[in-house]
């Protein structure tokens, strides 16, 4: 067998980014847990820039149950975070996503697409509405990306600024994760609804604390002055273990098997340049009664329909991965995989993959094509695992 | 790393050693450890005849698939359909319960051309 090493040879799926950015010195960056991650024996690799724990010794699938079970501390430092601000903020951010925002509340969270004129999906983002200002989480592969595109766009008066570098963000998730941040923070953590945001201290560390995440659970992501990024992290820790709440660290690769199944999209995967939303079934995350970015070539499918929908596979007798051929049951082929994996929590073996509509039906047999061999799947609802705070 | 003394290797990390008449066959410790958590392994078919160093199987990490290869030639006699269930005894046990097939050698001298463990050992480490 020929070993993978985990460097950037990996088929990592969180780790392949169309078009890898590079850091403005053009060398890998490390984030302030990175030798804290290295000490604890976790294998580190390349992603977007920054050399990221993918998994550490426990394992990935355990990461991947302990996060379901209990709580998981995820090291996110390499996620931008955009600041728009000004006279005329709320009008240009509003033009520029493809969400309602203008309704939010200040503290409030919310997901949006980024899109091009052509209705590609740029990014997908996470838009904090401030006193005075919106904190946009972007993806780390497209931080630089992004950044242009609101720099070239914003009208006179309005500032736009990266302050990726200055911010640490670490993501709390699991059916514990309210419990500690509460035992944690001098407000109350448990009192804030779901997508939402409070400023606060945890552990004596100022934090902007939102009740969002990546992982199907509940839990939050928290943003603070890099410098405390250690202090923070073994902190919690110490904390779960006095409490005894179980804690890990947990790497990407759960990281990604927990999105996967949870049906959140990965973005170069589920989502990229030349995805449209509503193929990907992201239409319910444009609001078609304001004017955005990209809107036209939204509607435009939306009233066409599109050649090509997004379903979920359950895949018998291999594992499926990105980039695997999807074919009818008569051999022919119709698709492709965008992702796919094993499921730790649901135990299958599935695939995201663009099919026709007619194909895109639940209960649909096809076949994915694993190592040259083509193999039972079936078009199954998603998300696979339904997120916690929605049961 | 952890090596069984008993067996032989080959330098792309598959081991294989002696039961009766048989040889079995797994991945060693290292390959094990470098792959991470095993999720799937696609054996073949019993009764087939494979040459040395042709690929028997896939083995599928969390995130990699790596194609497994006969140590030396010969007719698949077993394989460890256990690991249909639940293949995480490769990484608790790849010397033991996490074997993969056994098969029947072509030609036992192959064993002579195979890595002793000390030799194997040497060479994991190297990388």
């Amino acid at each position: 067998m020929r070993l993978p090493g985990f460097d950037a040879r990996i088929a990592l799926s969180a780790a392949s980014p169309r078009r890898p950015s590079r850091s403005k010195e053009d060398t890998l960056k490390s984030t302030a847990l990175h030798d804290w991650h290295a000490a604890r024996g976790a294998k580190m690799a390349p992603f977007a820039g920054y050399e990221m724990p993918i998994t550490y010794p426990t394992g990935a699938v355990e990461e991947h149950l302990i996060t379901r079970r209990s709580v998981g501390l995820f090291d996110i430092d390499h996620m931008g975070q955009i600041e728009v601000s000004g006279p005329g903020a709320d009008d240009f951010v509003s033009r520029m996503v493809s969400a309602r925002v203008l309704d939010m509340k200040d503290g409030d969270a919310r997901y949006s697409l980024l899109l091009a004129e052509d209705g590609g999906v740029t990014d997908d983002l996470f838009i904090y509405r401030l006193p005075g200002r919106w904190w946009i989480v972007v993806n780390a592969s497209n931080r630089e990306t992004d950044y242009a595109w609101f720099r070239k766009n914003a009208p006179a008066g309005v500032k736009v600024e990266d302050l990726s570098d200055d911010t640490y963000m670490i993501a709390v998730q699991g059916p514990r994760a309210i419990e500690l941040l509460g035992a944690a923070a001098d407000f109350d953590v448990p009192g804030m609804t779901r997508f939402t945001s409070a400023k606060g201290s945890l552990l004596g560390v100022p934090c902007l604390v939102g009740r969002t995440g990546y992982t199907g659970e509940d839990g939050a992501e928290l943003f603070f002055p890099a410098r405390d990024a250690v202090k923070l992290w073994d902190g919690l820790l110490a904390l779960a273990a006095k409490k005894g709440i179980e804690a890990a660290p947990i790497g990407l690769a759960a990281r990604d098997s927990l999105r996967f199944e949870a049906g959140m999209p990965l973005h170069g995967h589920e989502i990229s340049p030349s995805i449209n939303p509503v193929e990907a079934g992201f239409k319910w995350a444009c609001d078609l009664e304001k004017d955005f970015v990209g809107k036209k070539a939204v509607t435009d499918l939306a009233e066409k329909g599109p050649a090509r929908k997004l379903v979920g596979l359950d895949v018998t007798g291999g594992v499926p991965r990105e980039g695997y051929e999807v074919q009818a049951t008569d051999g022919r082929t119709v698709g492709l995989c965008a992702a796919g994996m094993f499921c730790p929590t649901v135990k299958k073996y599935a695939a995201n993959a663009f099919v026709p509509p007619e194909l895109s039906k639940v209960g649909t047999p096809l076949k994915v094509v694993i190592h040259g061999k083509p193999k039972d799947a079936v078009v199954v609802k998603r998300p696979l695992y339904v997120p916690a705070y929605r049961r | 790393m952890k090596i069984d003394a008993a067996a032989r290797y080959r330098s792309s990390h598959e081991w294989a050693r002696k039961e009766g008449s048989l040889i079995v066959t797994g991945i060693s410790d290292h390959a094990q450890e470098s792959l991470g958590d095993i999720v799937f392994v696609e054996f073949p078919e019993v009764g087939k005849t494979l040459k040395q160093g042709e690929t028997f199987g896939v083995i599928e990490s969390v995130k990699a698939a790596s194609d497994l290869y006969m140590p030396m030639g010969g007719k698949i006699a077993a394989v460890n359909e256990a690991l249909g269930g639940d293949p995480s005894a490769v990484n608790k046990d790849c010397y033991g319960a996490g074997w993969l097939i056994k098969f029947e050698p072509t030609n036992p001298s192959e064993w002579d051309g195979l890595l002793s463990a000390g030799d194997y050992e040497k060479e994991a480490a190297a990388h």
